[in-house]
């Protein structure tokens, strides 16, 4: 972590730690500003929020949306959950393991956008949404993610 | 007076491109010096005619739709400002078939209004709720909630009254509200809607359940995976200032675990732990958040309070079927033609949702088999289409209608694979406490495999594990996982032949 970074989760810690349970909104506050949650936050939080480092790695290793290892240029979500297979789903995630195998994006499925309707959904860096993706539709909006990097 | 123009800011219309469609329409009118405020609203929730544009006239909410940002130009020319005709003229949006055959009550504003607005809410017969709860006694409140026969509408079909009572006569000062908007389940975003077009019937229905039970703060619990609601939320409770009075509401962000949708597991998530399944007792209602008596409730049951108050509880209780009184807003998913939101009074069948709303399969091929009621609801064929939409009738079938999500497959899906997917689903959910569940899953999912692989005889031993999940998990992921596995066998053994 650089010394940058580290004044970020200073601050971070700092503005949270009074709050009730504050351990879930100070990780989703590091890891918005940093990207992912550096193996070196967990002993800083764990002092001021007066919890063991194991207590605050579980937290961290328990859910699905924290991660430890930065991620690639964009994040991108696949919606696997049954309403997104009922149209189709499962072609797309196989074409998109395949077409982003050696990119630098980072793919992951995720199990319900609550698009259910519109089917199958996709995600891109948490707040862009795509729906009725078909593999064709997937390169084009993987190739627009091209340009603007 | 400067023309209105809604396209909606809902996470369905912005999927299907409505930020690009306001950028024309901005770009069109600077272009031809035309001037109109544009409001972004919520979804009604017709995801086949998303975005779905509508403008204020004389005769009423004139809607086009689905618009894209291609289309504006021509929209301009056809003079849409005045309601002029196109080939995406819908008409007055309120008397579209689809939502005319409906009677929204929760949701009823949902689409219409301006979701950051207070104002707005207020002027179409929002806050009344709260102004009567203020000059009623708790114990009052609690027995219109009561009488009204709302049951939970997050899926355990719970009475909400007499969990309300039960905070109540907990002799503590601090208690707690708590909504949850974990909204996991698949097949579902009634929550969603409710909290991107509608967020202040759901803070009124907080504030009301906190001057019932006698608490002062309330958390929201949403999803990760909904930005788009918490953004809302945030906005409005902003915008909404100190209308609550004391009541205080924060947003609690999750953190993508399908199990702290389980009331405890989210408990312990929002206290800032691993969301673990806690044992019961004790009740949330006797010792909840921070071991405080706490009232919990899923979205939907909140906004439906603020009517129960206002009109009455003989209202909500005269709409409805046996015991599932009010409506439910059901969600259409999956393979159909019109899929969205219908919220109608319990009473309908199965068949009429999927082929009277919804027109049968998106694809064109036959209806096969329809999820009900999420991840851990049962798989129903055909034959059982003309059961009623009743907490009861789906339990005598086997079924639970669970938070309303309706998810239908054409022909050519395959029950084994759906069977092993919820296996699978369960193994990757699950919080660990208890070994049924745990490890229970993971060997359903090589089970199904062996099954899938010829070794037949391996089904005795599926409904062994299933019998075995059923009764010895400690709550409802495992617990339930054997329903969409057991409707699939037994509805569709050829699959697994
Ligand atoms: C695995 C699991 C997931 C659940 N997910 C949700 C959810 O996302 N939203 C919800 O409101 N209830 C969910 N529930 C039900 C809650 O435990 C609880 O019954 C509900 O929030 C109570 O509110 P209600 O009485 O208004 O329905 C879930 C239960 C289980 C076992
Ligand atoms: S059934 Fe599963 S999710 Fe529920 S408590 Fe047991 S292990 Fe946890
Ligand atoms: S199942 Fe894919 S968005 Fe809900």
């Amino acid at each position: 972590m650089t010394d940058i970074s580290s004044d970020i989760v200073q601050s971070i810690v700092a503005a949270k730690r009074e709050l009730p349970g504050a351990l879930l909104p100070i990780l989703h506050d590091i890891q918005h500003a940093l990207g992912y949650l550096p193996g070196e936050v967990v002993p800083l939080i764990a002092k001021q929020l007066n919890l063991s480092r194991a207590e605050v790695h579980g937290v961290i290793t328990y859910y699905h949306h924290f991660r430890q290892t930065p991620p690639g240029s964009h994040v991108v979500h696949v919606c696997c959950a049954e309403a997104c297979q009922a149209n189709g789903s499962e072609a797309l995630a196989a074409h998109a393991r395949e077409r982003l195998k050696d990119s630098d994006l980072t793919l992951e499925p995720v199990y319900c956008l609550g698009l259910c309707s519109i089917g199958p959904a996709v995600q891109i860096d948490e707040t862009t949404l795509h729906a009725r993706v078909t593999p064709e539709k997937f390169d084009a909006l993987i190739g627009a993610l091209g340009e603007r990097s | 007076m400067s023309i209105t123009v809604y396209v909606p800011g809902d996470s369905a219309a912005l999927a299907l491109g409505a930020d690009e469609v306001v950028a024309a329409l901005t770009a069109e009118a600077t272009k031809l010096g035309s001037g109109f405020r544009i409001v972004r609203n919520g979804s009604r929730g017709l995801f086949w005619l998303e975005p779905l544009v509508e403008v204020v006239t004389d005769h009423g909410r004139i809607a086009y739709g689905p618009v894209t940002a291609a289309d504006i130009p021509g929209l301009f020319a056809a003079n849409f400002l005045t309601g002029g005709n196109h080939p995406l003229h819908l008409g007055n949006i309120e008397v579209f078939p689809y939502l005319a055959r409906q009677q929204r009550v929760t949701l009823r504003r949902t689409g219409v209004i301006d979701p950051r607005s207070l104002g707005d809410y207020q002027a179409h017969g929002g806050g009344k709720g709260l102004d009567l709860a203020r000059n009623l006694a708790p114990a009052d409140i609690v027995r219109m909630v009561t009488d009204s026969g709302l049951r939970g509408r997050g899926g355990a079909a719970f009475p909400t009254g007499i969990k309300w009572k039960t905070v109540l006569d907990a002799s503590t000062t601090q208690k707690y509200i708590v909504c949850n908007a974990d909204e996991g389940d698949s097949g579902t975003f009634s929550d969603r809607m409710q909290m991107e077009g509608d967020p202040c019937c759901l803070f009124e229905g907080m504030a009301i359940a906190g001057l019932a039970a006698g608490a002062n703060k309330g958390y929201i619990y949403v999803r990760s995976e909904y930005p788009h609601a918490i953004a809302t939320l945030n906005a409005a409770l902003e915008a909404a200032g100190d209308w609550l009075g004391e009541f205080r509401i924060e947003v609690r962000k999750a953190a993508g675990a399908y199990v702290c949708g389980e009331e405890t597991a989210m408990l312990e998530s929002i206290e800032g732990k691993r969301g673990i399944v806690r044992s019961k007792p004790p009740l949330p209602a006797i010792s909840g958040l921070f071991g405080q008596p706490t009232v919990i409730n899923n979205v939907i049951t909140f906004a439906s309070v603020p009517d129960i108050l206002a009109q009455g509880a003989s209202f909500y209780r005269e709409m409805g079927v046996g015991r599932s009184r009010g409506t439910l807003p059901f969600q259409l998913a999956g393979n159909i033609k019109y899929g969205g939101l219908v919220e109608v009074p319990f009473g309908l069948t199965l068949r009429e949702l999927l082929y009277d709303f919804g027109g049968g399969s998106r694809s064109g091929r036959p209806l096969r088999a329809v999820q009900v009621g999420g991840p851990l609801g049962a798989y129903l064929p055909e034959s059982q289409f003309d059961t009623v939409l009743d907490y009861e009738a789906f339990a005598a079938v086997g079924a639970v209608l669970g938070h309303g999500g309706i998810v239908a497959f054409d022909d050519t899906v395959d029950m084994a694979k759906q069977a092993r997917y919820a296996m699978k689903f369960c193994a990757l959910e699950s919080c660990g406490k208890c070994t049924p569940c745990r490890i229970g899953s993971t060997r359903g999912v090589e089970i199904i495999d062996r099954i899938s692989a010829g070794q037949i005889d391996q089904i005795e031993l599926l409904r062994d594990l299933c019998d075995t999940m059923t009764h010895g998990s400690m709550c409802a992921m495992g617990s339930m996982t054997p329903y969409p596995v057991l409707s699939s066998l037994n509805h569709f053994p050829e699959d697994f032949q």
